[in-house]
């Protein structure tokens, strides 16, 4: 829990590798030829295994179950049992990103790996190459349980086919210290106010992109940007440019949550971009610090179980669907990484597991609270208007290293 | 019993064929030597590096991740773009800043241990030196940081001191202290071993025909010195432009290096290509300065 990095298993690689060089070296031959079709795989959009038959009960169990998955997504505490009630033996491979998790799923999980984790920024990637399969969601009993906005949500249901199950969600929150600001601020205008020059952080990631257009969409209505993962080419220039705006205000882009809580602690910055469980660390350590969502909403990432188009153990991995969103384990889970769950009924359990947890993620907020959040989606070339005018994600990921470099 | 005593003078005069014909022939004694290393060396090293390269050469399907068989030069063009010459520039800048640095402080520090410390204070500061080198990377720029962040060690004494507050946690100041810090053993180690090789006799002489320390140390110790610096160099500046951990963790807003943006794209891009290409710029860089190197005579002092 002391290094809690979504963005990169970062210091793993750190201790590993010092000689980067010869990093670039070794991958070569892992992800290669998985067939890649079309040229830019984003034209005439069809989820390659729309069609696939999903099964109507769950079968015995294989003995085995591989998954790929966020550092923290498979601890012994919700594992242990799980392999004992099932038999299902499950091993773990932990991803840094969500790319690496998509090349990892390549070919269908290559007929190795059942299930992953995905983040909304991968989910559709791993959809449309078909490397990912519809599932029955009736034979997940806890799903009607969910929050309403993430039974059916746009990342990974499509035309009513689910791609999966949804696991465990967070909001992009405005982190702010209460020496600076007495009072919650109340836009995010703070991040590109040049009155806390040296003293903004935000997140060093290209999704952080669409914080910046979410907040032009409010602000600046003549660009007409709705969904800030759909920008057009003009839309995408003007979000960019405020972000090079941002850049001198920037004191760092954060990698890993422990930089930004020692960023806040030492009161090196005042305000930035954050998750909720950095406000919670933060706060138990005694750092006068509070996380808002302002009016123009914010962003947040949703997690997926996504089941493997090659998938070796399907039964197990239904299992897995089954076990994985149980109040308990939904509970557990939120506690240990710090991020919501995905089940409504998950609230008591974790208060018993760890006093105000419930209300400090917000697991039993309205639902009119998750209604101000944008979850991440993979940025495509297709905008939801048919047209093929939008700014794709690598484009997002050029335009991100041109900002911070 | 006398079965067994045939059985080892066999075994034996076996194993005494095969070490004579060994020994007879340099070149089998050689390969067979050789050639496991040479294997692993080939194999492990120069195949894994021409992998690399020839991924530069290819692309990758922006949607899936996966990778295009097609050739193109498109990432290498990309390169010469402001964003990453800037990126390149400073990485080279700030390597080359360091190793002056290090060499500065090095200097005087190997020669007080060659030449003046007693053999046991010499072994003190011998372990003092490689101490550092026993704690692991992160743990010593993490200290960094707590020393140099707003309120820090060095904020809080300098304001004791009634010297005001420095505020420099997070700026390329700060990488440039923590990598100096970090790689100086790599400096002082060939420099100690270049002046610990200077004979006696020439110091005499040259104090014979006249010369006085100063005209001493700059006619003859610093030349003789020279190829430890330049070996020493060579460390330095090769460390400090393959890193991205320190610009992660102390650098600020504006401290990206060739290693981060690399990083970058393998791991948030998935972009293996465009980090070959970008890869084969520190190779290039490494390749100039150890001919340069190699001029100066570097590789004797090694």
């Amino acid at each position: 829990m002391k290094v809690w990095a979504r963005g990169g298993a970062l210091l793993a690689a750190a201790s590993a590798a010092v000689l980067v060089a010869a990093c670039g070296s070794s991958g070569g031959g892992g992800t290669a030829s998985s067939g890649s079709g079309s040229g830019s795989g984003t034209s005439g959009l069809t989820a390659p295994q729309a069609n696939t038959a999903v099964p109507t009960s769950v079968g015995k169990g294989e003995g085995q179950l591989n998954l790929i998955a966020w550092e923290g997504y498979a601890q012994p505490q919700w594992v242990k049992p799980f392999e004992q009630s099932t038999g299902c033996q499950v091993s773990a491979k932990y991803a840094g990103s969500s790319s690496e998790m998509v090349s990892l799923m390549a070919n269908g999980g290559g007929g190795q790996y059942d299930m992953v984790s995905a983040s909304g920024d991968a989910d559709l990637r791993l959809i449309y190459s078909g490397d990912v399969k519809p599932i029955n969601i009736n034979l997940v009993p806890q799903w009607k349980n969910f929050h309403p906005f993430l039974q059916n949500p746009p990342f990974n249901t499509i035309g009513g086919k689910h791609y999966g199950v949804s696991y465990e969600f967070g909001p992009n929150v405005l982190l702010y210290s209460k020496k600076a600001f007495p009072s919650a601020p109340t836009s995010w205008s703070v991040l590109y106010n040049k009155k806390y020059a040296g003293e903004v952080t935000v997140p060093n990631n290209p999704i952080q992109i669409a914080d910046a257009a979410l907040y032009l969409s409010k602000t600046q209505p003549g660009l007409g940007i709705g969904d800030p993962y759909e920008l057009t080419q003009p839309q995408f220039n003007a979000t960019v440019n405020l972000l090079k705006q941002q850049k001198p205000l920037i004191k760092k882009y954060w990698d890993l949550a422990s930089q930004e809580i020692s960023l806040f602690q030492s009161g090196t910055t005042v305000v930035g971009a954050a998750w909720p469980y950095q406000t919670n660390t933060l706060v138990a350590a005694g750092a006068k610090v509070g996380d808002t969502i302002p009016a123009q909403g914010a962003t947040g990432w949703a997690d997926t179980w996504m089941l493997a188009t090659k998938a070796p153990h399907p039964n197990c991995a239904y299992k897995w669907m089954q076990w994985a969103t149980t109040p308990k384990v939904q509970a557990q889970q939120a506690v240990f990484f710090g991020e919501t769950p995905a089940n409504k009924l998950a609230c008591p359990i974790m208060d018993q597991l760890s006093k105000g947890a419930c209300a400090a993620y917000h697991a039993n907020a309205p639902e009119a609270y998750f209604q101000t959040l944008k979850f991440w989606k993979t940025p495509l070339a297709q905008c939801g208007n048919g047209k093929n005018d939008c700014v794709p994600f690598q484009q997002w990921v050029t335009a991100w290293t041109q900002i911070t470099g | 019993m006398t079965a067994t005593v045939v059985r080892e003078d066999q075994t034996v005069s076996g194993g005494a064929r095969v070490s004579a014909a060994l020994w007879r022939r340099a070149w089998l004694r050689a390969t067979l030597t050789l050639s496991p290393p040479l294997a692993w060396f080939l194999v492990i090293y120069l195949a894994s590096l021409l992998v690399m390269l020839v991924t530069a050469f290819w692309s990758v399907n922006p949607f899936t991740n996966s990778l295009v068989h097609s050739w193109t030069l498109a990432n290498f063009q990309q390169i010469f773009t402001p964003t990453y010459l800037t990126i390149i520039a400073r990485t080279v800048i700030m390597a080359a800043v360091v190793t002056v640095t290090d060499a500065v402080l090095a200097l005087p520090f190997a020669y007080f241990m060659a030449r003046v410390a007693t053999p046991r204070g010499r072994q003190a500061l011998f372990i003092a030196v490689l101490l550092p080198l026993w704690a692991s990377y992160l743990a010593r720029v993490y200290a960094w940081i707590v020393i140099l962040q707003k309120g820090g060690t060095l904020s809080w004494t300098l304001s004791k001191l009634g010297l005001g507050t420095v505020n420099i946690g997070y700026t390329n100041i700060a990488m440039w202290i923590v990598f100096s810090y970090i790689w100086l053993p790599f400096m002082i180690v060939p420099i100690y071993g270049a002046l610990e090789r200077i004979p006696d006799s020439l110091l005499e002489a040259s104090g014979d025909l006249g010369a006085r320390n100063w005209r001493t140390l700059r006619s003859v110790v610093l030349p003789l010195a020279l190829p430890g610096v330049v070996a020493g160099s060579i460390f330095t500046f090769s460390l400090t432009l393959g890193d991205f951990i320190t610009p992660i963790l102390v650098g600020g807003a504006n401290s990206s290096f060739i290693g981060n943006v690399i990083y970058s794209n393998i791991g948030t891009a998935g972009n293996l290509p465009f980090a070959a290409a970008l890869a084969v710029v520190p190779i290039v860089i490494m390749i100039f300065y150890l001919t340069g190197a190699r001029a100066a005579g570097a590789f004797e002092a090694m």
